[in-house]
């Protein structure tokens, strides 16, 4: 994308006010996106974002800005600004020779989505639409969308490093709507992963159909949730959305040095149950939250969090790492060029337990099991956090009965943790998520196994 | 959108790609460019600035019903015609829809709105500097027990101009300027947080002191609180809050869900679906809005639309798309997020029409009772179409007319439907806030609180 000898006159320039590190980082996307609804193909649309955005350190302070215009002289009036805004004083020349790292593949991609032909995207979606019609005759509207994306970055710093990566994800998000004597309900599934259009050779995309109208299909008989506090059974796969909020935030250095953090101090500490290992790893192939390198040119990692209830480390960027003398985990990302990049998660997933997961619901007396979780949040510093069931149902007896109406449960993160009580081997990964912070989405996955929290506060209505 | 761009140079790259169309074909091109800064500030020094320039097209292409779309970021002659020829070929995989169609010129007048402050340009970066070091000051000196997360300091510069075949050409430029402060309260074990921000066309606009004053109040009037236990509970949502839960209340109020029949809401004209206390409007057109604005995203006129008038339902809002397939008028409210993306309908600027008693005299008539300070979760415990109601919250307990112990780690939960009707009143302490709803006081009867 752009030559080793402009990155470093570039770089050289950001340097120029006497700043002690500078980077490029510039990426080129192309994707394609597809959407039905209401029984018709919506539209079909294409796009193009690439450009450039050049990181200046000096000192404590950070300058940054981007552009557009990958070529050099645009590069250079970027660098000027950053620099600019950095400015430390001093001054002075310093050359630098880049070093290209050898390029790493951690999710190798059979099927660039690029070269198949639109009629094959859209052919996807007819084909959830019927799928998902056919459910169920109470199915009174469907809408799906499939993307997909392909982006080359190049990353080069001051300290001599180049690396190049590519990326290509793949996405079909299907929700439905059911209409009953109680009013709507809706059903959402999703399959994402890091992989071309060899995605749709592995999983039918009629199952992916199946699961949203079946969520929504079966709410429909659903009854209030409960308001109070009850033993919570998560199913594998499908609550690795708590561990994300409650502690994964937690655990990114730049809130813990800001003093933002409930684990703060904590390293080397039991933080949760002993039955818990967390880990975040940039390499589980194919994964949503998969990366081959950093977007600060640094390799994933598979970085262990918790081991057996005790906190061992945090993750880190190169600022971050910087200032605590320590090495980077491969956890600086960034959701475009034209973002700083900042510590995040990647794959966030705890470890199998021992159990099978039928005796966890049988040895639940009363309580609530939730089958497939929506969107999160947490507060970092109080480590109170959210979360919302979108499939679940009561356990009366040590039995799965009755399907339960939506609502968010309420936790404390630390509180939570410790919580925990049984922990099944049935492991698996969940859906594809977007994390946010900071204004800043990225592409992240998580998973886990089925497993019990003591008590957990459920947002219901019902008494 | 207001007055038209500096040298109409957006407007003439709209309307030479709107040139290009074919016999038969409708041609929209939006432009649009910006400029932002973002200054960070942490204990007295820059963390970082941020200094950002963006520019991109998105053309749509209409055929027979069906519909193309294409966009780039950048606005390159040469990629441009990439964009259009992109756009033409993405139109043969969209299937015919006989409502499909760009917005046509309706005749209503545009109201004029001033989004443009010459001044916030010439203001030096070392005043922006100042302002965000200043605001950490302030909050600082607001409480020995808080700290400062983030001090920051942003603006924004935009342009963006609309041309189509059906004969749309408009132009407009805004900006403005933003403070916010994060803040942490401790004492001994525990930390809460809290927030202040300020807004402004110019830097003068911007309140320093009352930013200040309500991220130290936020983060500090929480310490100590605990969960509270469950029951039906009347609740006083804060204006802050209130204006989050009229933001819901607005998204089942779209024509685009009714005709694809995701509106709780349908064929609900002229019932009572709220307490004759609300009336709902949404208005782009109140110069006092943040969200103020004198053109949709598709082109057309902004307008006020009462959605709710006396507890009655009046009507939806919509895009061109939704108005044609429901036989209603357009109401100007397509929606537009940057030059990827295609309009669709939605809220600009709603407004509750306040009542009379401030907060104060309001909880003084409450016995028992929560003021919600907060809530968390909205995106996951709210489901627009079913109606379910569940979120995270915090707040202060209120015993015999007075607010007391802060509570937090609960939910409040109903739905919306039963929400609207359980209105008990509507404060009379407006806050125009930068969000796309106002604020005020908002007693809502039998909501379930869960906690311990």
């Amino acid at each position: 994308m752009i030559d080793n000898d402009i990155l470093e006159r570039v770089l050289a320039e950001g340097l120029r006010t006497g700043a002690d590190f500078a980077e490029v980082f510039a990426s080129d996307w192309r994707g394609t996106g597809v959407g039905l609804d209401d029984g018709k193909i919506e539209q079909l649309s294409t796009g193009r974002n690439r450009g450039a955005g050049i990181r200046v350190i000096a000192g404590d302070t950070t300058g940054f800005a981007h552009t557009a215009d990958l070529s050099e002289a645009g590069l250079m009036a970027a660098a000027r600004v950053a620099a600019e805004a950095a400015r430390q004083g001093g001054g002075g020349t310093k050359v630098i020779a880049l070093t290209t790292q050898p390029s790493r593949i951690v999710s190798p991609i059979k099927i660039d989505p690029s070269t198949i032909g639109k009629a094959a995207k859209v052919d996807l979606l007819r084909r959830v639409d019927d799928a998902a019609r056919s459910a169920g005759g109470a199915i009174s509207q469907v809408s799906a969308g499939y993307s997909d994306g392909r982006t080359r970055i190049v990353i080069a710093n001051s300290d001599g490093l180049v690396a190049h990566d590519e990326r290509v994800r793949t996405l079909l998000r299907v929700s439905a709507v059911a209409n009953g004597d109680a009013g709507m309900q809706t059903g959402f599934d999703s399959l994402g992963h890091t992989m071309g259009f060899e995605l749709f050779d592995k999983v039918q995309v009629e199952d992916v159909a199946r699961a949203a109208a079946g969520r929504a299909l079966t709410k429909l008989k659903a009854r209030p949730a409960p308001s109070g506090s009850l033993p919570v059974v998560i199913k594998a796969g499908s609550g690795g959305v708590l561990f994300h909020e409650a502690c994964g935030h937690g655990l990114e250095a730049d809130l813990v040095a800001k003093g933002a953090s409930v684990y703060k101090g904590k390293v080397g500490e039991l933080v949760a149950s002993p039955l818990v290992t967390l880990v975040d790893d940039g390499t589980m192939t194919h994964e949503w939250g998969a990366i081959a390198i950093d977007d600060e040119g640094h390799p994933s990692q598979y970085n262990v969090l918790i081991e057996n209830g005790i906190l061992t480390d945090y993750m880190w960027d190169y600022l971050r790492a910087r200032n605590e003398g320590r090495p980077q985990s491969g956890n600086g990302r960034r959701q475009s060029y034209k973002d700083l990049p900042m510590v995040r998660m990647t794959n966030t997933y705890v470890l199998n337990g021992e159990e099978n997961p039928d005796d966890i619901i049988k040895d639940t007396p009363n309580g609530v099991y939730v089958a497939h979780l929506g969107g999160g949040s947490v507060n970092t510093a109080t480590g109170d956090f959210v979360f919302g069931m979108t499939e679940a149902y009561l356990i009366e007896n040590g039995e799965i009965t009755e399907p339960l109406r939506e609502g968010n449960l309420i936790g404390n993160g630390p509180q939570v943790l410790r919580d925990i009580d049984r922990l099944g081997n049935d492991f698996a990964m969940g859906n594809p998520g977007t994390c946010g912070k900071d204004g800043q989405g990225v592409p992240v996955g998580d998973g886990q196994p089925t497993l019990r929290v003591k008590s957990m506060t459920i947002g219901g209505t019902a008494s | 959108m207001s007055t038209p761009d500096r040298s109409g140079e957006l407007l003439v790259i709209a309307e030479r790609v709107v040139a290009m169309a074919k016999p038969g074909e409708q041609v929209e091109a939006y432009v649009s460019r910006g400029l932002s800064t973002e200054v960070r500030v942490y204990e007295g020094e820059v963390e970082h600035f941020v200094s950002a320039q963006s520019e991109g097209i998105g053309i749509r292409v209409i055929k027979d019903g069906r519909t193309g779309t294409s966009y780039c970021g950048t606005l390159d002659p040469s990629q441009i015609a990439e964009v259009l020829a992109e756009a033409r070929d993405n139109l043969g995989y969209g299937e015919p829809d006989e409502w499909s169609g760009l917005a046509q010129p309706d005749g209503v007048a545009v109201v004029p709105q001033s989004l443009w402050d010459d001044s916030l340009e010439n203001t030096s970066t070392a005043r922006k500097i100042e302002l965000a070091k200043l605001l950490e000051k302030l909050t600082l000196a607001g409480d020995s027990r808080v700290r400062v997360d983030d001090s920051n300091y942003s603006d924004a510069f935009g342009e963006a101009a609309v041309a189509t075949t059906t004969g749309i050409r408009v132009a407009g430029r805004e900006n403005g300027c933003y403070l916010s402060v994060g803040t942490l309260a401790d004492d001994g074990d525990e930390t809460q947080t809290g927030f202040g921000f300020a807004v402004g066309r110019n830097v003068d606009e911007l309140d320093l002191e009352r930013a200040a004053r309500e991220a130290v109040d936020r983060a500090t009037r929480l310490l100590g609180a605990t969960k509270p236990e469950s029951r039906r509970i009347t609740v006083v949502l804060d204006p802050f809050v209130t204006a989050q839960f009229l933001g819901i209340i607005g998204g089942t109020l779209n024509g685009e869900s009714v005709v694809k029949g995701r509106s709780l809401f349908a064929n609900r004209i002229g019932d009572v679906v709220a307490n004759p206390l609300l009336t709902l409007v949404d208005d782009p057109t109140n110069p006092l809005a943040y969200t103020a604005t004198d053109i949709d995203g598709e082109g057309l006129a902004a307008r006020r639309n009462a959605l709710i008038q006396d507890g009655v339902l009046q009507k939806f809002v919509q895009s061109s798309y939704s108005a044609r397939r429901m036989g209603v008028a357009p109401t100007g409210n397509g929606l537009r997020g940057g030059y990827g993306g295609s309009p669709s309908a939605g809220c600009l600027a709603l407004q509750i029409v306040p009542g009379l008693r401030s907060q104060a005299e309001i909880v003084a008539g409450i016995d028992d009772g929560i003021l919600i300070q907060q809530v968390q979760g909205l995106h996951s415990g709210v489901n627009a179409v079913s109606g379910d109601f569940s979120t995270g919250a915090a707040g202060l307990l209120i015993k015999n007319g007075t607010v007391g112990a802060p509570v937090r780690e609960f939910t409040i939960a109903s739905t919306l439907q039963k929400m609207l009707l359980d209105i008990a009143e509507v404060g009379g302490d407006l806050e125009w806030l930068p969000m796309s709803a106002t604020g005020v006081s908002l007693v809502i009867h039998d909501v379930t609180m869960s906690g311990a």
